[in-house]
């Protein structure tokens, strides 16, 4: 390790590595000093660059700001009667700072609006940068012919609010990393093949054919989905089902690519070719549903696609109506159509969206929900059904301990520190419940997976191991009975389902999990509908399904494994807790920073309260271009009420959303059992509709 | 007048001054982590 440093304000610690250290080991160190620890993300360059790319922001809004300030305080002399000469002298000064800092701050526009013209497109930063760019050269031409109107305070506002919301807009940006390339650490890179002679040689995963013999050792990821012909085993099938207990696998069962073997070696026979196997196919499903994520057009971007061509019709109007009016008095002409689009620059509307994104984003956080992507808050406002994912995500895939053998007071000690030494969920479950009194000497501690862990005490050997429904402990090789474990539900999962119907949304669960064990845990929690044994694929169409019909772009996938790693990136909005595999994370618009899922439906109250406030910063520049408009065209706008107007409506917009710290959401209480006094206020048929 | 030839340059310099110190904070990094000089203080390591 070259060195670790904790950042308090966001909450992260960033460790530098000679790449010997894996995330995992990092998480488990923290998680062993009593820090609850999370990865968020390893592209560390990615991140980089968008740290790069806010700072440039914040370095042209912080020039913006001096410029605007200063240009100001020149323009309220010159508006408060200085006349002739002085003004001119206040308009060459004003022009001489304008100028160099449009030039610099005004860049992040210039480039945007080059780019898209150079590909025959429109965007929002096309009028603003017209805009800034005619205000200013008629500014420069109206200082040197010592006419009144320059609109240098203008210009330079309109970039410092501007350069406000693209800043903001830029740390909302998504910190998203392709969910797919995560996956390749689970593929194996090559295969042992056995010979006709029954000698063994290796070869490229790429070159498997079908029907080809291989052997599999203890430790290895299957590389194709394959038969086993000859052994028997216990393998991790954590990435299809999603379950993390182990399950042993005899001859003619079959193995999907990715699996890992844990115990034994295998003899298995090629049933697919290595592009055609399970962990291909997930590969595939999630590049598909990740593609399939764009089909959403966030609404500052709609706002502007019919922004942008009114806009300039509207400015374009204005100069011929003025030049027919005034006889062909260009140059009153033109400066109408540029107080135009000075008036109707996008200022309120580009702050709109990102002051409530912004403003959202930090409550989550401060709730324990982590926001990957900004435009994933507009989604989850209008989920209508929540599918939930059973193992690790409704659980917390800990276990607790129900039954245990009785032991002496030296034993349970004994068994709690064996157990303490192994992060193997049935291990942690006894030792939590064992609970270690005293100091215990162990020796010889020695752990094999999927079979357990054993060590020397007090001169005898003591082991835990498989048992039939549980967990063995043995001394001495007499088995003192067994520990009997039931799965841990999440904390408040019953009170995040209770608050999501108290919004109108319905929850299932799909679980790639038993019949019996779904049962139990949907009792538990309060979720009446549920589906079991689904494999990945089935989980993708069922979310794709509920998304394009019942729920047309209403649902919300909540889940954390490989397995549920296609239908995160399939459905309309997702979230996973932090304790899920890299896949899920990658995928997952939302990540839970705590093991309660208490803070779902307070972010889908947020969700919607932010959305609600969105269109109502709409609204308000609406009315606002709805009075400045027509007072622009008729002429009657002047440097004074460009620049009033303009701050006023950006003021506005801030304000309405900074509403949004101050809303309590309601306070939800688990579905069943809740009786209709302690019903929050909430107005459940506006929540419908929403 | 005269007064409005030397004030002006000041309140620019002045300004200046505060834009470049602000700068200077970012490029150093001084945002990155606000609440962690306060409470770096309390851990012992």
């Amino acid at each position: 390790m070259v060195s670790a440093r904790a950042n308090l304000t966001l909450k992260r610690v960033v460790v530098r590595h000679h790449g010997d250290l894996d995330g995992d080991t990092i998480t488990q160190t923290l998680m062993g000093l009593a820090f609850d620890a999370y990865r968020i993300e390893d592209a560390a360059s990615a991140e980089d660059d968008q740290h790069g790319r806010a700072r440039q922001l914040l370095r042209a809004l912080a020039v913006a700001g001096f410029g605007a300030a200063n240009i100001m305080l020149l323009s309220v002399s010159a508006w408060s009667g200085a006349d002739g000469s002085i003004r001119d002298l206040f308009h060459l000064i004003s022009g001489l700072i304008a100028v160099p800092v449009v030039a610099y701050s005004g860049r992040p526009f210039f480039q945007s609006a080059f780019s898209a013209l150079s590909v025959r497109r429109v965007n929002m930063d096309v009028p603003i940068s017209l805009a800034v760019l005619l205000a200013v050269g008629m500014s420069v031409f109206q200082t040197f012919t010592s006419k009144p109107d320059a609109y240098f305070d203008a210009a330079v506002m309109l970039l410092f609010f501007l350069l406000i919301g693209r800043y903001l807009d830029q740390l909302m940006r998504a910190r998203a990393r392709s969910a797919v390339t995560s996956l390749s650490e689970y593929a194996a890179r090559d295969a042992i093949e056995i010979l006709g002679d029954g000698s063994t040689r290796a070869i490229p995963v790429a070159d498997i054919e079908v029907g080809m013999r291989l052997r599999l050792l203890p430790g290895g990821r299957v590389p194709v989905d394959c038969c086993v012909v000859q052994g028997t085993s216990d393998v991790d099938r954590a990435m299809v089902t999603g379950e993390n207990e182990p399950m042993t696998v005899r001859v003619g069962e079959v193995l999907e690519s990715g699996v890992l073997n844990l115990t034994g070696a295998l003899e298995v026979e090629a049933e697919r070719l290595v592009d055609q196997s399970f962990l291909a196919e997930i590969s595939r499903m999630l590049d598909a549903a990740e593609k399939g994520k764009g089909r959403y057009v966030g609404l500052a971007d709609r706002a502007a696609e019919i922004y942008t061509p009114a806009v300039h019709l509207v400015a374009l109007t204005a100069f011929i109506g003025w030049m027919f009016v005034s006889g062909g008095d260009w140059q009153r002409s033109l400066l109408v159509a540029i107080s135009t689009l000075i008036i109707t620059c996008p200022c309120a509307l580009g702050l709109a969206v990102p002051v409530a994104h912004v403003i959202a984003a930090s409550r989550l956080f401060r709730w324990g929900l982590l926001m990957r992507n900004g435009g994933a808050l507009e989604r989850l406002a209008r989920i209508r059904i929540a599918v939930f994912d059973k193992t690790g995500t409704l659980t917390s895939g800990q276990k607790t301990v129900v039954q245990m053998p009785k032991l002496t007071a030296p034993e349970r000690d004994a068994f709690a520190a064996l157990a303490g030494r192994s992060s193997h969920p049935a291990a942690m479950g006894i030792a939590a419940a064992l609970g270690q009194t005293a100091p215990v000497a162990l020796t010889h501690v020695t752990e094999e997976p999927g079979i357990g862990i054993s060590a020397r005490w007090d001169g005898a050997s003591i082991a835990l191991g498989r048992g039939q429904s549980g967990t063995r402990l043995e001394v001495d090789g007499v088995s003192l009975g067994e520990a009997r474990f039931a799965e841990t539900v999440r904390d408040r999962a019953d009170e995040a389902i209770g608050g999501l119907a108290r919004l109108g949304v319905q929850a299932t669960i799909l679980s790639g999990d038993t019949d019996q064990a779904v049962t139990n845990i949907s009792r538990t929690v309060g979720i009446d509908d549920w589906r079991a044994k689904q494999s990945p694929k089935d989980k993708v169409s069922f979310v794709t399904t509920l998304s394009e019909e019942a729920f047309e772009g209403g649902v919300l996938m909540v889940g954390d494994g490989i397995n549920d790693g296609p239908s995160l990136a399939a459905a309309d909005v997702s979230i996973a807790p932090g304790s899920a595999s890299d896949v899920g994370r990658h995928a997952a618009d939302f990540v839970l920073a705590r093991p309660s899922l208490e803070a779902i439906p307070n972010a889908v109250w947020l969700a919607r309260r932010t959305n609600e406030i969105v269109l109502q910063n709409f609204g308000i520049a609406l009315i606002y271009n709805l009075v400045a408009v027509p007072l622009a065209v008729a002429g009657f706008v002047t440097p004074l009420i460009a620049a009033l107007a303009m701050s006023g409506s950006s003021i506005v917009v801030i304000a309405n959303s900074l509403r949004l710290s101050h809303m309590e959401p309601p306070r939800f209480t688990p579905a069943r059992g809740n009786s209709d006094e302690q019903a929050p206020a909430l107005a459940p048929p506006a929540e419908v509709a929403a | 007048m005269t007064q409005l030839l030397f004030l002006i340059p000041v309140a620019l310099f002045l300004g200046g001054l505060g834009l470049c110190a602000f700068l200077w904070c970012i490029r150093t990094g001084q945002f990155d982590d606000p609440d962690g000089a306060a409470e770096r203080i309390l851990h012992d390591d």
